[in-house]
């Protein structure tokens, strides 16, 4: 065993079960490391909106938007902040019936609404990798709590690259599978056409792992009904003859040179691994951050009007700013007058996009690409101009919108900070997608590389 | 003085009484429960549930649909009508819109003087149920046992043009759901409830005044694919919409009132205007609730957490086959192989369990080679609880009368008439209070029939018309 020297909190999920089955150390040991090291770490990364000390099982972080029954479930948001659900999402009830325990509840952008955890009214969560940068958002807090091993792995929720881009900020695996693949039962809805329920991990066989336990039908969700088999065991295959597209769009204007160089050696790897590079377009990605933003907060503005005050929590005046913001954005495009124009256009754009893809998986098996055009800024840096925070999201919009799988894999640093590669794969190929991600991770080993937390005693 | 004509369109909720809710498994039977017992996450709107769909009640929207010889749309979807209220707990009602389950439609209901008229269905589609509010004093309780209850709301287009094609229609409707099993259609208990939108035009030697353009009854409702932008073009610049009226009675005398009102208003030369009015029945008239400034604006979009409803052929069939025979179809049959008239066949259909219990005497008749006319005309004419009396019994009953000889109604009348024709003497002296001059008329029916008469249904019947002859 190589981990016999590492701490407890270090190993991935996979190593974790293993250990346990053979009695390396107890389910008890195992949380209370967890637990006092989240509890430790908290303090300055600000991951946690909840922390509860489970003793038994393997102890996960769960983003806040998640409903976990009678544990507090705030969103990210003060109208929610007492808010006891009397039910927990159908992801929590497979993950218990895994023998995995909820360690804490994560912090996140109000609602999901953010690409930098600066919008949750619990406080901005810091980068581990630097405690002066954001971590990504929305699911800030998961991502964090998985890079600065506070947790096992993590569940986060993706609307329009909210697992893949914190997960690439913080250097850590974030997976979001293909619409209607996990239930979103349970998940408080942002935008529900585009939410997707997905882990961040520590490697990719670890967020295979969670993908098995958490995939596949549910009654309670309308939109999750197909049966979806997966093998994790596929995922090793090599992947010499793989043809990897790379969108042309996804390397041009507005990349960062040290994110453009890095994901350019990443594409040489693959290449050195035997996938073979194709160029592949993907023409009207330029229209998906504008379809993206009115198709999410038409949605948000409608899922939103639940919260009255009448039957749980606060009042609608203690929404933040970009809530407002976006339920103000939505309604107008709902609006008679404006409907034809906004909402239906951007439906418009939607079926395009998804007509590039297609028209792609036809050249490629699975694309490659950043996930983000820069690494993790400045706490503060772009609060005041939302739409520099807007446009941060425009290579991981497109998948939300197309319904695609896509996964952000650690492929090394620019300016010592984290940089996510992006694998997209067609609908219902997390398989292939994983088997591409797991040989990339095998040959780089980027997630080996922890960031420098002190744990004083 | 001018003519006007009323131009009327109504708007007809039925709550299905399927078992559980429209999407949720909570039971949908919310009447004299106890608050808040019936709920759930979903029916409560609670963050992070979803719905999902009840197929009964799906299936029972598109026989209704079907009854009113509507199209099934292959491709419909539920949508979000977005609007704040306390007992709406999604702060949207899912519902349909630009894509319902049924489309244009057509039922036939007879007006004032009789005639058959044509109305037009615009849609009738599925959505579900509020909250119930109850106010006492300063407080406002809520009960969501009703919430998400299956709703099916039938749209006409503006057709009707007096209240008697209102109330055949609104009857039509309630006999339908109950033959179809789909609901108790019930005014007084909420299972039903009317919705009208009225205006008047003002009518110029035989042609309406026309307005043009306006299209002030082609509200949200009638936004579908409107079959009738022709009709909808010439229609008033106003409409009043009738709401919150739970009985048939105070919405057929408030829709009369409304033609007065408006008419008398016109007339005036004022300017009538979109809104919405309710009905004060002690002081028998209608009052304003709410003017509308704009139309509402729902800001309707298709509900992103259900999948479009994919309706084939085949399963259009198969609720064809399996739906129960409609009134009007019985009706029909009746005539043709009973030789019943068109008015007793109505008669007789009334309810499901009327014609089933008269097919039922029928067969059993047979086998005595009753007439089906003779079951027919005794169901209609002697009133009996139906409950009691078996259709095999009643059968017995009335081939045990017919062994004895004992003559029918019909032509027990007849004799009668002849009888008080032929002593007028008795019929003066009845009249005067000598009660004793019936028995003597008994005695003369008794005479003509040759003993064959029932001599205590002869009295009955001589008693009804001599008192009827005042
Ligand atoms: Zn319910």
């Amino acid at each position: 065993m190589t981990h016999k020297n590492m701490e407890i909190t270090e190993l991935t999920l996979t190593q974790i079960l293993k250990a346990l089955e053979e009695k390396e150390f107890s389910e008890e040991e195992l949380n209370s490391a967890y637990v006092k090291r989240a509890q430790v770490l908290n303090a300055g990364l600000n991951a946690y909106v909840t922390v509860l000390e489970p003793y038994e099982g393997i102890p996960a972080a769960i983003k806040d938007v998640i409903v976990t029954k009678d544990v507090k479930t705030t969103a990210g948001s003060k109208i929610l902040e007492n808010f006891l659900p009397p039910y927990s999402a159908t992801v929590i009830d497979k993950l218990e019936s895994h023998n995995v325990s909820v360690l804490g509840k994560t912090n996140c952008d109000e609602f999901a609404m953010g690409s930098s955890g600066e919008n949750s009214a619990y406080g901005v969560t810091h980068n581990p990798w630097d405690t002066g940068k954001v971590p990504g958002g929305s699911s800030s807090g998961s991502a964090a709590a998985v890079s600065g091993d506070m947790c096992v792995f993590a569940l986060g929720s993706d609307t329009g690259g909210s697992i893949r881009q914190p997960a690439s900020f913080c250097g850590v695996v974030g997976l979001k599978p293909t619409y209607g693949l996990i239930s979103r039962y349970g998940l408080i809805a942002y935008a529900s056409s585009l939410d997707c329920v997905g882990p961040i991990a520590k490697s990719v066989e670890d967020a295979g792992q969670v993908l098995e336990w958490i995939s596949g039908p549910d009654g309670k969700d309308s939109n999750c009904s197909k049966s979806f088999t997966f093998s994790r065991e596929k995922i090793k295959d090599g992947i010499k003859g793989l043809r990897v597209g790379v969108p042309k769009e996804y390397l041009g204007e507005g990349l960062e040179e040290g994110v453009k160089e890095t994901i350019k050696s990443a594409l040489s790897k693959l290449e050195s691994l035997g996938a073979e590079l194709i160029y592949v377009d993907l023409p009207h990605s330029e229209y998906a951050i504008a379809a993206y933003y009115i198709i999410a907060t038409s949605e948000a503005s409608s899922n939103l009007a639940r919260l009255d005050g009448i039957r749980f929590g606060g009042n609608r005046d203690l929404f933040g700013a970009e809530v407002k913001r976006r339920i103000m954005l939505g309604t107008f495009s709902l609006s008679v007058g404006y409907y034809d124009d906004y909402f239906a256009r951007a439906a418009k754009v939607r079926t395009l996009i998804i007509k590039d893809f297609e028209k792609a998986f036809k050249k490629c098996d699975i694309i490659a690409g950043p996930v983000s055009p820069t690494v993790a800024w400045n706490i503060g840096a772009k609060v005041n101009d939302p739409l520099a925070m807007y446009l941060s999201d425009i290579y991981t919009v497109p998948a939300n919108l197309a319904g695609i799988p896509g996964i952000s894999v650690p492929a090394g640093f620019s300016d010592g900070l984290p940089v996510g590669l992006q694998f997209l794969g067609p609908k219902w190929s997390e398989e292939k997608l994983l088997q591409v991600a797991y040989n990339y991770e095998q040959s780089a080993e980027w997630n080996k590389q922890k960031p420098n937390l002190t744990v004083s005693p | 003085m001018n003519n006007y004509e009323p131009i009327i369109g109504l708007e007809v909720h039925v709550e299905l009484s399927t078992r559980s809710k429209m999407f949720c498994s909570c039971s949908a039977d919310y009447f004299g429960k106890e608050s808040n017992t019936h709920t759930c996450p979903v029916c409560l709107g609670l963050p992070g549930a979803l719905p999902v769909p009840n197929k009964a009640a799906l299936e029972n929207c598109m026989k209704l649909g079907l009854a009113l010889g509507c199209k099934i749309s292959d491709e419909s979807r539920f949508e979000r009508k977005n609007y704040f209220y306390p007992d709406l707990p999604k702060g949207y009602q899912i519902s349909q819109y630009r894509w319902p389950l049924c489309k244009s439609g057509i039922v036939k209901v007879r007006n004032k003087i009789g005639e058959v008229r044509e109305i037009r269905i615009n849609r009738v589609h599925q959505e579900e149920d509020t909250g119930k509010l109850t106010h006492s004093g300063e407080n406002t309780l809520i009960d969501y046992n009703r919430s998400g209850v299956p709703l099916v709301e039938i749209v006409t287009e503006p057709d009707f043009r007096d209240t008697e094609e209102i109330r055949d229609y609104a009857k039509k409707i309630q006999q339908i759901c109950r033959y179809l099993g789909i609901s108790n259609a019930d005014m007084e208990k909420g299972d039903m409830r009317l919705e009208a939108n009225v205006s008047v035009r003002k009518v110029t030697a035989g042609h309406p005044e026309l307005v043009e353009g306006s299209l002030a009854h082609a509200g949200p409702t009638s936004v579908g694919d409107s079959s009738s932008t022709t009709r909808n073009d010439m229609l008033p610049p106003y409409r009043v919409e009738l709401k919150n009226i739970n009985s048939f009675r105070f919405m057929v005398a408030a829709v009369e009132y409304e033609i007065r009102r408006q008419i008398e208003a016109l007339d005036k030369g004022e300017r009538l205007i979109q809104e919405t009015r309710g009905w004060n029945e002690n002081k028998k008239q209608t009052y304003t609730q709410r003017v509308k400034e704009e139309a509402n604006d729902y800001r309707y979009f298709a509900d992103p957490d259900l999948t479009e409803m994919i309706v084939d052929s085949d399963s259009v069939k198969k609720t064809k086959e399996e739906m129960q025979e409609l009134p009007v179809d019985k009706q029909k049959r009746f005539v043709a192989s009973y030789g019943l008239s068109e008015t007793q066949a109505i008669m007789l259909t009334d309810t499901r369990e009327f014609a089933d219990y008269f097919e039922e005497a029928v067969r059993v008749g047979k086998e005595y080679s009753l007439q089906p006319t003779k079951v027919a005309n005794t169901l209609i004419n002697k009133k009996f609880n139906r409950d009691e009396i078996l259709p095999a019994k009643f059968v017995e009953m009335l081939v045990g009368e017919q062994e004895k000889g004992v003559l029918p109604d019909e032509e027990l009348e007849k004799i009668i008439a002849q009888a008080i024709t032929d002593n007028p003497q008795a019929v003066a002296d009845y009249k005067k209070g000598k009660e004793s001059s019936v028995q003597f008329l008994v005695g003369q029916v008794m005479k003509f029939t040759h003993g064959k008469a029932d001599p205590n249904r002869a009295k009955e019947l001589l008693t009804e018309k001599l008192s009827s002859r005042v």
